[in-house]
C-alpha cells in the first residue's frame, strides 16, 4: 500500500479546493449525512429538473476523502438523470469495496477512488455523501449515518 | 515469567519493552510505535502467562462446587478481589466489585444507586470533560426520573472551572459524578478539592478513574470519595474486567441491579434473600480469567513502580509537547497545568482522520475522532482531534517517529 494511491493528486485537489461547496434553499431536496466514526459530517442538496439533477452543492465538514469523494460526485451528477445517477453510485460502490471491479469509463475522475480500497477504514468516508446524495433524492427526512 | 522485577531508578525502558510481545511487530513495514493507550494499554507477558495458567490449572465455576477445581478458581477469584482491594486502598473486599469496565462500573450506580434516590427536580452534577460513559447513563436515569443534568464548564486550557463547579452545587443536587482525567485531553482534575465541597454539601461523589488508573497510585481511603470506576484494559490488564469501587454503606443500602446465580443467599418462589456485598452485584458468573489477569497486571505496574512510571510519562509528555508545538500550524488541543501523558491535537488543513491513516502507515498508532467526549472537542469549536497517549513502554524515540509522520503528513497536504 502506498499512501500516493489514497491521496492522489485530484483528490488533494478536490479536498483543498471543493467545487459546488455551499447550500441551496428549499424548495431543493437535502438530507444529512453523519460518520460518528470520524465525525464526518456532510448536507448535500439537490434541485431536480424533472428527473434532472440539475444543481447539485454540499457543505460540511470532512477529512480529505469525503470532502474529495462529495466534490467529485457534485460534478460527476450534475446533469444527470434519477437513473444515472443511482447508476454511477452503484458502480462507486462497487469501486470501493470489490478487489475485481472493473473501473467503467463513466466514472471519469471519480476513478480516482479506487485507492481508497486498500484502506478498509476509509471506505465509509468516500461512500457518505453518495449515501446522503440519495437520501436527498429520495427526500428522506431522517439523517444517514455510515455505522 | 513473574512480574518484573524491581528496577532501579529511571525505568529501564528497553527492557520492559521485552515484557509486551506485541510491542515487538512491524506494522505497514514499520516497527510498531502504539501511542493509543488512551484507549487500551497492552498486555506484558505476566498478564499473558497469569490468563492461561488459570485456564490450564484451575478453572471452574467459582462460588459453588465443593471439587478442588471450583475451590482453585473461587481462591484465585478471591484473591484477585484483594489484590485490587490493596491496590486501591479500600477498606474491605466488600468495597470492590468486579464489572465489565468502566462503562458497567458507572451504569450499575446509576442504576442502583441514583435512580431509587432521586425525585423530579433534583440534579446530577457532572463536567464539560466527560467521557460519553459518565454522562449517557445520567442522561438515561434522568429520563427516566425527571431529574436534572448539570454540567460545570471548563475553561480554554481544558481546566475544569472550581468556582463554577461551587455555585453549581446545590441542595438539590444528589450526585456528583466527574472523571479523574479526561481521556479527550489529559486534564487532571483536582479530585480531591471536588470531594471535599462535594462533601461539605452532603453530595455524594463518583470519580471515573479509567485514564487514572494508569498513571497514579490511588487511596481511596485518602481521596474519600463515594464510588471510583476503572478497567483493567487501560492498565495493561485483560479487556472485559473493571472495577468499581463503593463506600460499603452506600453499596449496603443499595438494590442490586442485575438478578441472577451467585448474587443471592436464597431464592423461593416467595422470595428472594440477595447475597452480601460483594457478591449482591455480581450476578451471574463473573470475568474469572480477567480478575485474576488483572491482579497480575497490577502485580507488574506496582513491581515497575507507579511513581517511576509517572515520572517517566512526564517527560515524556514534556518531550513530545516541546517537539509537536514545534511543527508549524499544529495546535495542541488540551493545555491544562497538570496533565496525565496524552496530546491532543489539530493540524491547519490535514482533517485528524488523514493524520491518522498517515500515521499508521507510518506504523504509529493514534487515536483520531471525538474520542467519546463530543462536548469536549466540540468546546474548542473542532469536530476532531488527533490523539497520542502515552504509556511506560514508549520511548523518545517513538516521540521523534510520531513527530515525522505529523511533519509528513502535514507536508502531504500542503
Amino acid at each position: 500500500m502506498d499512501l500516493k494511491d489514497l491521496y492522489r493528486d485530484v483528490i488533494l485537489d478536490h479536498n483543498k479546493r471543493p467545487r459546488n461547496f455551499g447550500r441551496l434553499e428549499p424548495p431543493a431536496f437535502s438530507a444529512r449525512g453523519h460518520n460518528p466514526l470520524c465525525g464526518d459530517q456532510l448536507t448535500v442538496y439537490a434541485v431536480m429538473d424533472g428527473d434532472v439533477v440539475s444543481d447539485v452543492r454540499f457543505d460540511g465538514s470532512g477529512c480529505a476523502i469525503s470532502v474529495a469523494s462529495a466534490s467529485m460526485m457534485t460534478e460527476a451528477v450534475k446533469g444527470r438523470t434519477r437513473a444515472e445517477a443511482e447508476h454511477l453510485y452503484a458502480a462507486i460502490h462497487d469501486l470501493l469495496t470489490r478487489a475485481d471491479a472493473p473501473s467503467p469509463p463513466e466514472l471519469g475522475k471519480l476513478a480516482a477512488l479506487g485507492g481508497v480500497r486498500e484502506f478498509p477504514a476509509r471506505v465509509k468516508c468516500a461512500s457518505l455523501c453518495w449515501h446522503t446524495l440519495q437520501a436527498a433524492l429520495q427526500g428522506a427526512a431522517v439523517p444517514v449515518t455510515t455505522e | 515469567m513473574s512480574a518484573a522485577a524491581p528496577l532501579a531508578p529511571p525505568l529501564d525502558v528497553e527492557r520492559l519493552r521485552a515484557d509486551f510481545p506485541i510491542l515487538r511487530q512491524k506494522v505497514n513495514g514499520r516497527p510498531l510505535v502504539y501511542l493509543d493507550n488512551g484507549a487500551s494499554s497492552q498486555r506484558p507477558l505476566a498478564v499473558i502467562d497469569a490468563e492461561r495458567n488459570y485456564a490450564e490449572t484451575m478453572h471452574a465455576n467459582v462460588h459453588r462446587g465443593v471439587h478442588t477445581l471450583s475451590q482453585r478458581a473461587t481462591d484465585a477469584f478471591e484473591a484477585a478481589r484483594e489484590r485490587v482491594r490493596h491496590f486501591i486502598n479500600a477498606r474491605s473486599v466488600r468495597e470492590v466489585v468486579f464489572t465489565k469496565g468502566t462503562t458497567e462500573s458507572i451504569n450499575l450506580v446509576a442504576h442502583s444507586f441514583l435512580r431509587p434516590r432521586v425525585q423530579p427536580g433534583d440534579e446530577v452534577l457532572i463536567s464539560w470533560l466527560e467521557h460519553h460513559a459518565n454522562i449517557v447513563p445520567w442522561q438515561m436515569a434522568c429520563e427516566a426520573t425527571g431529574a436534572v443534568l448539570k454540567v460545570t464548564p471548563i475553561d480554554r486550557r481544558g481546566e475544569l472551572d472550581l468556582d463554577a463547579f461551587q455555585s453549581l452545587l446545590s441542595d438539590r443536587t444528589r450526585l456528583v459524578a466527574m472523571t479523574h482525567v479526561s481521556n479527550a485531553l489529559g486534564t487532571v482534575l483536582p479530585v480531591r478539592q471536588i470531594v471535599a465541597l462535594a462533601h461539605a454539601r452532603g453530595v455524594p461523589v463518583l470519580l471515573d478513574g479509567a485514564q487514572a488508573v494508569p498513571h497514579f497510585a490511588l487511596d481511596m481511603q485518602a481521596l474519600d470519595c463515594d464510588f471510583y470506576a476503572f478497567s483493567g484494559h487501560k492498565l495493561y490488564g485483560p479487556d472485559g474486567i473493571g472495577v468499581l469501587y463503593g463506600r460499603e454503606r452506600l453499596l449496603d443500602a443499595m438494590p442490586p441491579w442485575q438478578g441472577g446465580g451467585d448474587m443471592i443467599l436464597s431464592v423461593s418462589f416467595s422470595g428472594t434473600t440477595y447475597n452480601q456485598l460483594p457478591f449482591k452485584f455480581e450476578a451471574g458468573t463473573p470475568h474469572m480469567s480477567g480478575a485474576v489477569g488483572l491482579a497480575a497486571a497490577i502485580d507488574y505496574v506496582d513491581a515497575v513502580g507507579l511513581e517511576r512510571i509517572a515520572a517517566w510519562e512526564r517527560t515524556l509528555l514534556e518531550y513530545a509537547t516541546e517537539r509537536l508545538t514545534a511543527i508549524e500550524g499544529l495546535t495542541i488541543i488540551g493545555t491544562a497545568r497538570d496533565k496525565a501523558s496524552l496530546v491532543s491535537f489539530v493540524l491547519d488543513g490535514v482533517h485528524p482522520h488523514d493524520i491518522g491513516t498517515i500515521l499508521d502507515q507510518a506504523g504509529v498508532a493514534i487515536r483520531t475522532g471525538h474520542h467519546c467526549a463530543m462536548p469536549a472537542i466540540e468546546f474548542f469549536g473542532v469536530p476532531a482531534t488527533a490523539r497520542a497517549s502515552f504509556a511506560f513502554y514508549n520511548t523518545r524515540d517513538e516521540v521523534d517517529r510520531l513527530v515525522a509522520a505529523v511533519t509528513a503528513a502535514r507536508d502531504m497536504f500542503r
